[in-house]
């Protein structure tokens, strides 16, 4: 039994593969990745190996601590990331309790995360190279590792699943989940400043970790080269108590889970009325941007890109030099941001496409409502952008400049978008999905069309630019009014074109567009 | 539907006529030569196993995807090359699409009405009558997304009539729906053709479109097996076993002597 579960996660990877080539260029995407990341930190290991033994076990226990604590807590929020050996699929079968858990144990190691992750906690052996007693220590705590690992992510998706089942709970949970990964880099930055100051309390801090049941696993190896064998049987003690709690936890949640049948969450959104739809005129292109501008409120995919928008000053901010350069930046990249999300506005609506298409809507007024929709959200931010860097900078003899760039940018790309989106479908993260998941083998076609259309982005947008640059390098009025100027009349232009082009192409090909919107379905 | 009323539309060019109807996915043909006419005035049943072809027939003949081969003609004018034209006067249901399920019931079938052009008074008081008759009044300002699935095929019902097409096409429209709702639906629907209009519906279920249609198709392997007037069609036996003649069975239930359990 326990050998089926794990060869059926193997055919589930196989028919995903044989799907289409986009899904076989996907798996070898992520596996140069991993890999990648994998001789990356391999040498990071092997350099590890040779350094002082203290420096080792704090990288150890942090690196290691982090790896456990993605484990468990990653599945609850980039969800639509695995669920095919959901265990409510098994609720049918009779399938013994013991076997249920090893197999889908074992099979959450099929994969490359799981391939990574058992790779990796092997090579941290070679941290302990010079101590063959840490080095055995490391050999036996590798399974209670790896396994605490599986078992952990198991526990914790299990565990929370009734939770989840709730639209809500994966709405705001999948916006949020970015979040932090966008913090962590200014973090880390920070922490590498004050690194060499506060050596101490950085291991103070690890040796704090290595006590918790995260950490405990990682510091037994540690322990030992350290010359501590209680400390180090302790820690191995935590560790293998950490991971009898999460299966027996595990264990408790299958249990509750093969006996609940699933269920849709009761709660439901109400509104009153019909908001925005009942307010702007009464015409097919208004009410595409009246229907857009729900999505862009109302759609976890849209919000998850604005939600990122507030942060984007400090993030920016940050990496300046403390010449305000940077921050001049700031609108035109936010511009780009905001104007490049409807280039994939077909794809994402997904099939619900087809309303457009059997309505007949004139490509003028499809194209026109998803630019003015996006216009209503991405004018207000340029604006409070170009302004709000100029006034905190205090530059404002370069606002001209900005201006032009941001508006040139924000406009050629929504034209640009909108001649991309009547031609291209590439896959997105489906309705009802995270903004952040991203659909397995999208990478390559992602890649082709991306670049392709930012190559193009950039060559219309260099003369504004180039203007800008020029103006703010040099300090010259004259250049940053003809930068304001260029990038307003030429981005005008590149607009009007792109929405006249894109509507002609949406006419010529709604019925291609929809069959190219269901093939990525 | 009575033998005056045939007359009185023979002069009339078919609702839907379909000739030559060609789809290839790949290796496999979907739809391999179908030519079809659908009377005017006739509610019209599209029945077949699945993977017969149905859904790619109805796309092909509503716009959604553009056949490789054949023409399509909505009341003698050619689909592909009035593209506008004919698709305002065709009422469209599709199955196993999305929808634009973070809006409201209501926000949907305005949303459709607005698309076609029409005005605010009317698609406010026909989303109004709409919610109303298909019992949706309750959840007009729910959002889709939590709808159940027989709602969900209610309001695109809804939304598929809210211009008073001419013909329409509803590729499974019970699917899912109570039976409640389900007669609801057959009801207006009647109704709908008795006062001239025409429906094409496809079904897995024979039953109903022998109660329910006055013409069938029979569609297997992406050709039309059998059309006619039901009666023509059945020829004096049900539907059901008509069909299962016409489809051919392929094995039989007695190779399963295991399962007897006395």
């Amino acid at each position: 039994m326990v050998a089926h579960l794990v060869r059926l996660k193997l055919v589930l990877l196989g028919n995903a593969l044989k799907r289409s080539v986009w899904q076989i260029l996907g798996l070898i995407f992520s596996l140069l990745y991993a890999s990648t990341a994998g001789a990356a930190l391999f040498a990071g290991l092997a350099y590890l190996s040779r350094r002082d033994i203290d420096m080792a076990a704090t990288v150890v226990v942090f690196a290691g601590g982090l790896l456990l604590l993605a484990w468990w807590f990653l599945p609850l929020v980039a969800f639509g990331i695995d669920s095919t050996l959901d265990p409510q699929r098994f609720a049918l079968f009779a399938i013994r309790r013991r076997d249920l858990l090893w197999g889908l144990g074992l099979a959450g190691l099929v994969g490359v995360p799981g391939l990574l992750t058992v790779l990796l906690t092997l090579g941290t052996l070679l941290v302990w190279r010079d101590s063959p007693a840490a080095m055995l220590a490391a050999l036996v705590s590798w399974p209670v590792a790896v396994a605490t690992c599986v078992v952990g992510s198991r526990a914790t998706t299990t565990t929370l699943a009734p939770l989840r089942s709730s639209r809500r709970f994966r709405e705001v949970t999948g916006v949020l989940v970015f979040l932090p990964l966008l913090v962590i880099a200014p973090l880390a930055a920070w922490a590498s400043a004050e690194i060499d100051a506060d050596r101490v309390t950085i291991e103070q801090a690890a040796e704090v970790v290595s006590w918790l049941p995260f950490g405990a696993v990682w510091g037994v190896p540690a322990a030992v080269a350290a010359g501590e064998p209680v400390v180090a049987v302790a820690k191995l003690a935590i560790a293998v108590a950490t991971l009898v709690a999460l299966v027996a936890l595990w264990a408790w949640a299958l249990d509750r889970t093969l006996v609940t049948p699933a269920r849709r969450d009761g709660s439901s959104t109400r509104t009153s009325g019909l908001g925005v739809l009942g307010i702007l005129p009464a015409t097919a292109t208004w009410a595409v941007v009246a229907r857009c501008l729900v999505y862009w409120i109302r759609d976890p995919r849209y919000v998850g890109s604005l939600a990122v928008v507030p942060l984007l000053p400090f993030l920016v901010n940050f990496v300046d030099p403390g010449t305000g350069i940077a921050l001049l930046a700031l609108a035109p990249v936010t511009a780009f941001m905001l104007g490049w999300i409807i280039s994939a506005d077909v794809a994402y609506d997904h099939t619900a496409f087809w309303l457009h298409v059997v309505t007949g809507v004139p490509g003028r007024a499809d194209r026109l409502g998803r630019v003015i929709a996006a216009g209503l959200v991405g004018v207000p931010v340029t604006v409070v952008f170009t302004v709000g860097a100029a006034w905190y900078t205090g530059r404002w003899e370069d606002l001209p400049a900005v201006v032009g760039a941001s508006f040139g940018v924000l406009l050629t790309s929504l034209g640009l978008s909108s001649v991309i989106s009547a031609r291209f479908v590439y896959p997105v993260p489906k309705p009802g999905d995270g903004p952040f998941s991203t659909p397995q083998g999208s990478a390559v076609a992602n890649l082709t069309i991306q670049t392709g259309g930012w190559l193009v982005l950039g060559l219309l947008v260099l003369p504004e630019i180039g203007l800008a640059v020029a103006a703010i390098a040099t300090g010259s009025t004259t250049l940053g009014w003809a930068a304001c100027v260029t990038g307003l009349v030429l981005g005008v232009v590149v607009l009007v074109a792109g929405v006249r082009l894109g509507g002609q192409l949406y006419d010529a090909r709604s019925a291609e567009l929809m069959q190219q919107v269901v093939a990525i379905s | 539907m009575t033998s005056a009323d045939h007359e009185a539309t023979a002069g009339a060019p078919p609702a839907l006529s379909v000739r030559g109807l060609f789809k290839r996915f790949g290796e496999k043909i979907a739809v391999a030569g179908i030519s079809l006419d659908v009377p005017a005035g006739s509610f019209y049943g599209i029945v077949g196993p699945n993977g017969a072809g149905k859904t790619t027939m109805l796309s092909m003949a509503t716009g959604l995807l553009r056949p490789d081969g054949g023409t399509v003609a909505v009341d003698g004018v050619d689909l592909w090359t009035n593209l506008f034209e004919v698709k305002s006067t065709l009422g469209v249901l599709p199955d196993g699409m999305a929808t634009f399920d973070r809006l409201t019931g209501a926000q949907f079938v305005t949303y459709a009405g607005l698309l076609r052009g029409m005005d605010r008074a009317t698609v406010t008081a026909r989303t109004a009558d709409l919610l109303a008759a298909l019992d949706l009044r309750e959840s007009a300002d729910k959002l889709i997304v939590d709808y159940s699935a027989g709602m969900t095929k209610k309001i695109t019902l809804a939304a598929a009539l809210i211009h008073a097409p001419r013909v329409l096409v509803l590729d499974e429209p019970f699917e899912s729906v109570d039976p409640v709702s389900a007669a609801h639906i057959r009801e207006i629907l009647t109704e709908y053709v008795r006062t001239g209009g025409t429906v094409i519906v496809s079904s897995h279920v024979m039953d109903l479109v022998q109660r329910m249609c006055d013409h069938v198709a029979v569609v297997a392997g992406g050709q039309i097996l059998a059309a006619g007037t039901i009666d023509e069609v059945r020829a004096g036996r049900s539907l059901e076993d008509r069909f299962v003649e016409l489809v051919g069975r392929s094995h039989t239930a007695e190779g399963l002597a295991w399962l007897r359990t006395s």
